[in-house]
């Protein structure tokens, strides 16, 4: 099965998602919004973009996003960044605003661990793809940082020895956002490894 | 293009104003206010010592919030905590800086501290949002360094219609420049006093080169949607949401609408038993020397 044929769902309750859209666009999958249960009809993938974690918290609970959520992550990809990562993550650490992580990846986050926005930051990083090394750039915008990795995680790149790209079964997790770049190495990764591979028995 | 454009510095800016997009940020002015906007789906608050609303009532001279205020609010929190700075004032926005605020809103709502200068944005880490009415004011203070765009609107009335006005003025100047020819995109640029660089950019993309959002009047869930149906990629809402009968209602359905603009039968449906929304004053019985937008 071809790219062209797969449909990626993109939580838009909140955040960066057109910035997700315009690049599994620019590689040939279709997208649809998802903001009520019924958008995830024939759904292939689902991302989880940027934006506010405690909004989109709120948000899918106003709209009963919570059990397609889990229900669709029990056997197809998603790929999470910054606070799609966090709703991600086992566990969430100084998580004041109550929010309610899946825990579909086995990892513990600390949320704004990096500081507030004048500690933002941008890097280049190496993902280590199964052996395949790869350079990209990323933002970390009021990032979470992964505090704890289970030993079914496997962690694909890492920045100051936090790890910062993470993946178990078919859940890919950034604490950045690759969504911000012209350059789609991680999607095209996301695509590849999670999307396309699981279309074959 | 100004080579700041391109800085790791100026992208993680704006890239802070891409994670607001979709959402609604409202004015705050106590702690027990930034928990309700924040339990309302409130992307972000904005730390305030007055709403606009009752600066306009109250009148006197309009400054930078009490720290204690800020610091208060910034405590009981997760979301983003943005504050406002008189126009031209940077020790303000400094002091701001220092707080480690989110985002700093040089703002017309306060009494502009400098009538010829604004903020040379580019000397702070922390990003800013300017309002605007026109393409050549967005662009201006796009080239002083601004990582987010507002539209002015009239703040503190309640009435959409001027940022409605604003939204579209932007938006048609825009299209404007995607059609026209190289050399009369040299005249834009000199009759809106920008570089040819950032006209151009514009002119390429048919869009600005930072977020775009609206500001000044939105009072209900509907004018969040028209705003987001206009082009504006989120929503500020100063006095209305804390000047309705029931501010966890009102600012929940006005969060609602923001992210379902395009889902009318969604919109009413959460538009139901929200009580008043603020009271209001049409925006042009204001006379011209009381108007804030003209800041």
């Amino acid at each position: 099965m071809n790219v062209q044929d797969k449909t990626v769902g993109v939580l838009a309750l909140q955040g960066d998602y057109g910035l997700h859209e315009a690049q599994i666009q620019r590689l040939g999958a279709q997208f649809r919004e998802v903001r009520l249960p019924r958008d995830f009809e024939g759904l292939d993938a689902l991302v989880m973009p940027g934006g506010e974690s405690t909004t989109m918290n709120i948000l899918m609970d106003r709209f009963g996003l919570r059990e397609p959520i889990s229900e669709f992550g029990r056997t197809k990809p998603i790929y999470g960044t910054c606070a799609g990562m966090i709703l991600l993550a086992r566990n969430i650490e100084r998580n004041q605003s109550g929010v309610k992580p899946f825990g579909m990846i086995d990892i513990d986050v600390a949320r704004n661990d990096y500081g507030r926005q004048i500690y933002s930051f941008d890097e280049e990083l190496i993902a280590d793809f199964h052996g395949e090394k790869k350079a990209f750039r990323a933002s970390f915008i009021r990032a979470p940082r992964v505090t704890r990795v289970g030993n079914d995680v496997r962690v694909l790149a890492t920045f100051r020895e936090s790890p910062v790209l993470v993946e178990q079964d078919h859940i890919l997790a950034a604490s950045f956002h690759s969504e911000l770049e012209e350059d789609t190495t991680l999607l095209e990764y996301f695509f590849r490894h999670f999307l396309l591979d699981t279309a074959t028995p | 293009m100004d080579t700041r454009f391109e800085s790791k510095e100026h992208k993680v800016k704006v890239g802070l104003a891409e994670m607001l997009k979709g959402g609604v940020i409202m004015d705050v002015t106590t702690p027990e206010q930034a928990k309700i906007a924040e339990q309302a789906g409130a992307a972000a608050v904005m730390a305030l010592e007055r709403v606009p609303s009752d600066i306009r009532a109250e009148g006197g001279v309009a400054r930078m919030a009490d720290l204690d205020i800020i610091e208060n609010i910034k405590r009981v929190v997760t979301i983003p905590v943005m504050a406002k700075c008189r126009i031209g004032h940077f020790i303000e926005a400094r002091v701001l800086e220092t707080l480690e605020i989110d985002f700093i809103d040089e703002s017309e709502v306060l009494t502009p501290a400098d009538n010829a200068y604004h903020v040379n944005k580019w000397d702070f880490k922390v990003p800013f949002v300017c309002g605007c009415r026109t393409l050549g004011e967005a662009l201006r203070r796009i080239a002083e360094g601004a990582a987010m765009i507002r539209t002015k609107g009239e703040a503190g009335t309640g009435d959409v219609s001027q940022a409605v006005k604003h939204l579209r003025e932007i938006n048609s100047a825009m299209k404007s420049l995607t059609v026209i020819s190289e050399t009369e995109l040299y005249g834009v640029a000199k009759e809106h006093r920008v570089s040819i660089e950032i006209v151009r950019e514009v002119a390429k993309k048919g869009k600005l080169p930072v977020p775009n959002f609206a500001a000044g009047g939105v009072a209900t869930p509907a004018d969040a949607a028209l705003c987001m149906h206009l082009g504006a990629e989120a929503v500020f809402v100063g006095s209305g949401i804390f000047k309705s009968d029931n501010p966890e209602k009102y600012g929940a359905a006005i969060v609602n609408a923001t992210t379902h603009w395009r889902d009318y039968a969604v919109i009413a449906e959460h538009s139901h038993g929200l009580g008043g929304a603020m009271k209001g004053i049409q925006a042009e019985s204001i006379p011209a020397e009381e108007q804030l937008q003209v800041r």
